[in-house]
Formats: C-alpha cells, sequence, structure tokens
C-alpha cells in the first residue's frame, strides 16, 4: 500500500496542473474564483478547450472518443481541473446520457450523438422528475404512445436543470401502465426545438435561474430514439445512477472552497485578530475539512476496488450524502464569516465586467446566495433521504 | 412568578395575529418588497392606529406605556407574515436609544413623532470591520464651535431611507475598540454631509452604507449621556435583540406549520410523505427547537429590566440558541420540501433566508455564545 500518487500518477497529475494553468481562459478562472455567474459560453468554450486536447470524455472508452484512464487517473484529473478554477463539466450528455447510449444505444444512435457531445454541439437536459413523482421517480406519468414511426410524447417534466440552454432532453416515458411502476418506463432522447415542447423558468429562492419546467404536448419523437428495448428504461435508469463514481463526492471542488474559505477568515478580522485564529472558528473549519479527508479517503477506497475490477455498488450513496454535507458546511462557514457583509444583496455584483463597487469585501456579494442555493444539492440527484433509503435496503439489507 | 398574558396582551395579540393572517398575505407582502420604499406607508399608519407604533412607549410621549412583552407580541406576530415594516428599527431600537440616553428634549421632540407615525428612525452603529463589537467606532465626533462635526462610514444601516431621523454612534475620544469616549447623536437623516447608498438584503429588508463627511451638529444633537454612551447602546441593543429573537420564533412557528402541512398533502410511494417516520423525527425535532426557541425569547424579554450582567447573559444565550435553531428549522423547513422548497414561488425559502439574517443580526451564535461564557 501506499497513499501517495505513484511515479506515473504524479507525472500526469503535473501535465494536468501545467495544462490547465496554461489553457483555462483567464475570464472563466476569474469568474469561478469570485463565485460568478458562469454563462453557458463559459462552458462551452472550456469543454472545448478539453475536446481539443482529448479529454473531454474520460469515463467513455477510447474507440468512443474517451480517454480510457483508469478510475483513480479519473480522480487525479478532477482534482487539478478543481484545483486550477476551471469549471465542471457539465454532466448532462458527457457524463449521463452518453454512457446510457455507448452501453444500450444502437449503432446509429452512438454514431449521431457522442460526436456531438464530445464537440459541445448539443446541450443536453434531464428530464427525469414530474411534479407529482421526485423521490417516487417510478411513478412517473409522461406518456409515449406509439403512433406509426412516432411516439407522441406528452406530460411535464419539472426542475429540468439548464434546460433553457438544451437542444436535446433525454427523458423517461411511461409507455406501459399495465404492470409494475418500474416497469412500463422507457427511455427517449427528445429533440427540444419538437413542436409542442414549452420550457418555462422556475426561479429559486436565491435569485438564480438554472431549472425549468418542461411541458411536453403531443411532442412527436421518431421512434428511432428509443435507447434499447422499449419499457427498458427504468434498467438504463439505474444503471446511469450506479455508473458514476468519479465526481459524484466533489472532493477536489470541496477543496477548493476550503481554500477560500481559509483566505477569506484569514482576512475577516475580529477586534483585529484573524477570524482564522479563533479557536471557535478554527475547530469548526476544522471539523469540516476533517469529514473532507475521510470523503476523500473513502472515495480513493472505492476507486481502487473498482480499479481492481470490483463491480461499484451502492456505497455512492456515502459520497453523495457526506459529499453534499461537506459542500453545504463550507457555504455556511463562509456566510457566517463575513457577518453583516452577507446581509446586502447585490445581484449585479454576481456578474462579471458589471464593475458594481463591492459592498464591504469584493468576496461578500456571492456568498449569501450561494449558501441558499446550494441547499439544493441534498435534494437533486436523489435526495439525501432517499440516499440513506438505500445505504439501509441494498447495503444494510434491513 | 406568572408566566401568563394579561388580558390587554392577549387583545393585542390577537389583533395584531389577526392582522397578519389576512392583511399581509405573503402576495400582498411583495407589494411592499418589490417598492423602492421597502414596504408600504399606508401600512405603517395603520400600525400607528392600531396602537402599536405606541404600544411599548411611555404614556407621557404618547405611548401605552406597555413593557417588552408587548414588543415580543407583536415581534413575533410580524416574524410570522415577514413583515417589512421597520418597526424593529425605528420603534423598538430607536425607541430604546431615546428612552435610555437621550435629552428630555429629544424625547419630547421625537417619542410621539414615532408613536404618531410621523417620522422615523435608523441608528447607524456598525462600521466596516467592526463585526460584532458595539464598541469598536472609529466614526469621530470633533468639537466645532458650538457644536461637533462628525466623519466617519457606518455599514448595513437598517431603514436608513425611509427614516427622518438618524442616531449614529461616534468617538468623542479614545482608541477605535475602548469602551469609553463613545457618544450618540440624533441628526435629521438629511443633514449635510450625509451619503447613502441604498439597497435591498437578502430577505426584502432595506438598508444603506452611509458616509459622514464634514456632517455639521449643534450641540444639542448629542445625547445626555455624553461620552459614556456604550452602556446606553448594549442596554438598546439587548432591546431590539431580544425582540428580534421574538421574530424569529414567530418566522419558526410559520415554518413549522407550512412543512407540518406539506408533510400531510404531499404523496410519493402511495402515501403522505409524514407517514415516513425518519420525517416524523424531524419534524419533532424542528417543532420542540421553536419551543425552546420560544422559552428563550420569553425569558429575554422578561429579563431586559435585569440588571446589565443578569441582562446580557439572558439575550445572549436567547440569541445563541435561537440562532442555530433557526438555522436548522430553515434548513430542514427547504429539504423537507424537497424541490419546492428551492422556488422563490413558495414562502419557505424566503422565511429561511429571514431566519438566516437574523442568525447574525446584533453578533451571531459564537459571538453571544462567548458573551454568554464570558459573565
Ligand atoms: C436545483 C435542482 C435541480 C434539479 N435538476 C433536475 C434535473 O435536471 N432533472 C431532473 O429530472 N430532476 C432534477 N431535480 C429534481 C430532483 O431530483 C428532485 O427534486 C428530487 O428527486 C426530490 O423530489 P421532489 O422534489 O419531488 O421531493 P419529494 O420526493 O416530494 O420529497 C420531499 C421530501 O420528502 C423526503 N422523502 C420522500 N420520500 C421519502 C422516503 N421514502 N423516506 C424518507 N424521506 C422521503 C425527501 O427526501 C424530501 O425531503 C432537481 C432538483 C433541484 C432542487
Amino acid at each position: 500500500m501506499d497513499i501517495n500518487d505513484s511515479v506515473e500518477g504524479a507525472k500526469f497529475r503535473t501535465e494536468v496542473r501545467e495544462f490547465v494553468a496554461a489553457n483555462l481562459p483567464a475570464d472563466i478562472k476569474r469568474k469561478v474564483d469570485g463565485g460568478l455567474r458562469l454563462e453557458k459560453d463559459d462552458y462551452v468554450r472550456w469543454q472545448r478547450v478539453l475536446f481539443d486536447k482529448g479529454w473531454i470524455a474520460p469515463g467513455w472508452p477510447t474507440e468512443f472518443g474517451g480517454t480510457g484512464w483508469e478510475p483513480l487517473q479519473r480522480h487525479i484529473f478532477e482534482e487539478e481541473c478543481a484545483l486550477g478554477s476551471a469549471p465542471a463539466v457539465i454532466s448532462f450528455g458527457v457524463n449521463m446520457v452518453a454512457p446510457v447510449i455507448i452501453e444500450f444505444g444502437n449503432d446509429a444512435q452512438k454514431e449521431k450523438y457522442l460526436p456531438r457531445i464530445l464537440s459541445s454541439e448539443d446541450w443536453w437536459c434531464q428530464g427525469y422528475s414530474e411534479p407529482g413523482s421526485g423521490s417516487d421517480l417510478a411513478s412517473l406519468q409522461c406518456k409515449a404512445v406509439r403512433d406509426g414511426d412516432d411516439y407522441i410524447v406528452t406530460g411535464q417534466k419539472t426542475w429540468t436543470t439548464l434546460a433553457q440552454y438544451a437542444d436535446m432532453i433525454f427523458c423517461l416515458v411511461r409507455t406501459d401502465n399495465s404492470g409494475k411502476k418500474q416497469q412500463g418506463i422507457s427511455f427517449l432522447l427528445i429533440d427540444m426545438k419538437s413542436p409542442g415542447i414549452t420550457v418555462r423558468p422556475i426561479r429559486t429562492f436565491d435569485g438564480s435561474a438554472e431549472i425549468n419546467e418542461v411541458h411536453l404536448e403531443d411532442v412527436r419523437v421518431p421512434v428511432e430514439n428509443l435507447v434499447g428495448e422499449e419499457h427498458m428504461g427504468w434498467t438504463y435508469a439505474k444503471f446511469l445512477l450506479g455508473h458514476e463514481r468519479v465526481g459524484i463526492a466533489q472532493v477536489a471542488r470541496s477543496k477548493k472552497q476550503m481554500q477560500r474559505l481559509k483566505m477569506i477568515a484569514n482576512t475577516e478580522l475580529v477586534d483585529g485578530e484573524p477570524l482564522l485564529s479563533q479557536p471557535e472558528f478554527a475547530a469548526k473549519i476544522a471539523d469540516v475539512e476533517i469529514g473532507l479527508i475521510a470523503l476523500e479517503m473513502t472515495e480513493l477506497r472505492i476507486l481502487s476496488d473498482e480499479s481492481a475490477g470490483k463491480a461499484p455498488g451502492p456505497e455512492s450513496s456515502i459520497l453523495k450524502i457526506r459529499g453534499t454535507e461537506i459542500q453545504q458546511g463550507i457555504t455556511e462557514l463562509l456566510i457566517e464569516a463575513i457577518g453583516y457583509d452577507a446581509h446586502p444583496w447585490v445581484p449585479a455584483a454576481a456578474i462579471d465586467g458589471r464593475n458594481e463597487p463591492p459592498i464591504g469585501s469584493d468576496y461578500a456579494a456571492s456568498i449569501a446566495p450561494h449558501y441558499f442555493n446550494w441547499r439544493k444539492a441534498s435534494i437533486y440527484g436523489g435526495s439525501n433521504e432517499i440516499q440513506k433509503n438505500i445505504i439501509a435496503k441494498m447495503v444494510l439489507g434491513l | 412568578m406568572d408566566l401568563r398574558l394579561s388580558q390587554e396582551q392577549e387583545m393585542i395579540r390577537d389583533g395584531v395575529t389577526r392582522f397578519v393572517r389576512d392583511d399581509y398575505e405573503f402576495a400582498t407582502r411583495r407589494i411592499g418588497a418589490v417598492s423602492d420604499l421597502g414596504f408600504r406607508e399606508e401600512v405603517w399608519q395603520q400600525f400607528a392606529d392600531l396602537g402599536w407604533l405606541g404600544a411599548a412607549l411611555p404614556e407621557e410621549y404618547g405611548g401605552f406605556g406597555g413593557s417588552a412583552i408587548e414588543t415580543m407580541i407583536l415581534m413575533e406576530a410580524f416574524g410570522r407574515g415577514l413583515v417589512l415594516e421597520p418597526y424593529l428599527w425605528s420603534v423598538v431600537l430607536g425607541g430604546a436609544l431615546l428612552q435610555q440616553g437621550a435629552t428630555s428634549a429629544h424625547k419630547e421632540q421625537v417619542l410621539p413623532e414615532i408613536s404618531s407615525g410621523k417620522a422615523r428612525i435608523a441608528f447607524a452603529f456598525a462600521e466596516p470591520g467592526s463585526r460584532f463589537n458595539l464598541a469598536h467606532i472609529g466614526m469621530t465626533a470633533k468639537k466645532d464651535g458650538d457644536g461637533y462635526r462628525l466623519n466617519g462610514n457606518k455599514t448595513v444601516v437598517y431603514y436608513a431611507a425611509s427614516a427622518e431621523y438618524l442616531i449614529g454612534s461616534a468617538r468623542l475620544g479614545g482608541a477605535k475598540t475602548d469602551r469609553e469616549g463613545i457618544a450618540l447623536f440624533l441628526l435629521p437623516s438629511d443633514a449635510k454631509g450625509i451619503t447613502r447608498r441604498d439597497y435591498a438584503t437578502q430577505d426584502d429588508q432595506r438598508a444603506s452604507e452611509i458616509i459622514f463627511k464634514d456632517v455639521q451638529v449643534d450641540a444639542a444633537a448629542l445625547f445626555k449621556c455624553g461620552d459614556d454612551a456604550l452602556p446606553v447602546i448594549e442596554n438598546a441593543i439587548d432591546v431590539a435583540t431580544a425582540a428580534i429573537c421574538a421574530d424569529a420564533v414567530g418566522a419558526m412557528g410559520a415554518l413549522r406549520e407550512m412543512t407540518l402541512e406539506y408533510l400531510k398533502t404531499r404523496k410519493q410511494f402511495g402515501r403522505a410523505i409524514g407517514e415516513f417516520q425518519v420525517l416524523q423525527h424531524r419534524m419533532a425535532e424542528m417543532f420542540i427547537l421553536e419551543e425552546e426557541a420560544r422559552s428563550m425569547a420569553l425569558r429575554a424579554a422578561l429579563m431586559l429590566d435585569a440588571p446589565a450582567p443578569a441582562r446580557k447573559k439572558a439575550v445572549s444565550a436567547a440569541k445563541s440558541l435561537i440562532a442555530r435553531a433557526g438555522r436548522q428549522i430553515g434548513q430542514e423547513a427547504v429539504q423537507m420540501h424537497g424541490g419546492m422548497g428551492m422556488t422563490h414561488e413558495l414562502s419557505v425559502g424566503h422565511y429561511f433566508k429571514r431566519l438566516t439574517m437574523i442568525g447574525s443580526m446584533f453578533g451571531d451564535g459564537d459571538f453571544h455564545r462567548k458573551r454568554f461564557a464570558a459573565l
């Protein structure tokens, strides 16, 4: 056993670090460092940099344009990208729909969609949740009825992240109502420009506009857009949920936020002394940091097992629960750190180049909205309650 | 000991509860929230007509001579409705400062205007870098002829733009964090040399950054406590802290009610999510926290007239507990609402934001825990 990077690992780490430093556009780095809002174009520009380098799809097999890296190598890559202030790659295409297409799609689908995902030509969004079906996803009602060479899709999806940017949506739809609720679900790829689709923004209470309702009214979807077999969508969705290990814990991004927290706590003064030197605050930071170390080590054990060929299991729920708790814990300490400076609401300050003079410190404006917004992390992607149910049932057998 | 409300107090409670329920629905509240002023002038006049502005002010100045309990009753109801009108700032905090430290001329002039709704007060105390230390004052007051010249910066001054009067803390002498040498001044909010940058706060309230540049005030602007104003400031901030604790309790009650209702009506897996025991326990914990918070807010209000060390200790105990409970209750309410809890449309998130802002107002949980332990 050895806790350090291998010689190749260390070399690779340096390579990624230098690449990010040399190729991440300065304006994007500034936005990420300052917690400012990223626009669609910012994500796409960075994704294209990674695409040109051949690094956009670490999780894919090489034959489709992936890197073929081992899980531990992917971990190093994610970490160096985050520490170098690169924005996250938007998951919906590369990490969510693509693995399903690769595993269960036909050749025509692979040829059509995978290259456009790699090049960021298509922006994907995820159409799972519905107003009546959140935690109980399998109860979904959006229905697809076969009509000649088409499905006619009618229903509503909701909470759809960044659907306003999307060219394509992958949807779970109901194709059969007769059996168990998990059985009549199919996995459809739908063009967002199809007649009958309306996207309505849902504003969140932190002020952002990142989620949407997607209404589908008699939308014609060619049968060739069905992935795998009809009625088998639930199996594919579960495959996807169990597929993603690397990144779910967001260890690297939390490390980066932890650095920021310490910088800020070192700048804020309590009676002339840095907040960071106050024993109570230092202890609270230490608590979160120790949790982060435990999370990272747990993730590394899981990834190491995976590299050794062990099939991934429901342990990813551990990573989701603790990962989001730690992200939220850091946002909580950030808002505590800045005291009254968290009170002013200065939406324009979240936009790069607005030159709105800051109120208080220049890092203050985004901190409270960030804390508010980040409450979502324990709700989306299977709430933390549902993740605990999974551990209780699937791992512990209760 | 007697912890029951008097008949008059019950009447106030019923009246204000009814007002918040019937006349201050979330949609109506929005009208004030998005306006320039940040609240509705006609609601303020209604407060005056109903006798609430003077409820806890002395009778000799047009008030009704009520106690901190009247304030608590009103503030809890205001918290329940996320009321935006600056009762806390103008009546509770401004009123306490004037009553405890001002000259009789000031009291006779300003207090009747406050209780009748003619004028409002804002208190400029926090400064860039002061955090929660009330003695951390860099603003200076220099003797100049018969009066004083004020220079300095104040930060996050709540409801300054809608106030006719400003009370400012400034230094007549001593170093930046000395407890001595601090004075209070009452001045018109449009005095020459004052510039403001106004903004909304996270929870739809209003505040300002204020720069005082060579602001001339005459000698009568000085409070009668002279250069020994810190005890008056601490006392008034304690009164306001006890009031904001009640405000928080009201917000907690509203969150508990709506979360409970949601658990009973939202169905997943073929049943109300409130049937899942894990959520039942979480809801029970929320309820316990709220009751503890209510006890502490009441205790703080009842201890406001105690000698300073006991008063401070009671207020800090309440604020420390309420900062923590408010955070947990807010987070749990959002979480149990699932995606709905994240929306701007539902009020849950707005209560969450309000409780977050209350958490650090007049000192956060750590600050008050430390003050409690040191007493
Ligand atoms: C910001 C954000 C972005 C999102 N993006 C997307 C997206 O892009 N695509 C998409 O399809 N979906 C998306 N979602 C939806 C998300 O997956 C759902 O919100 C989530 O699954 C919870 O469903 P719900 O909101 O209906 O809450 P509900 O299922 O109604 O849950 C309400 C509460 O009850 C709890 N609960 C429910 N069942 C149980 C149980 N059996 N035991 C214990 N507790 C339980 C939940 O944990 C929660 O606290 C997003 C959500 C958010 C907030």
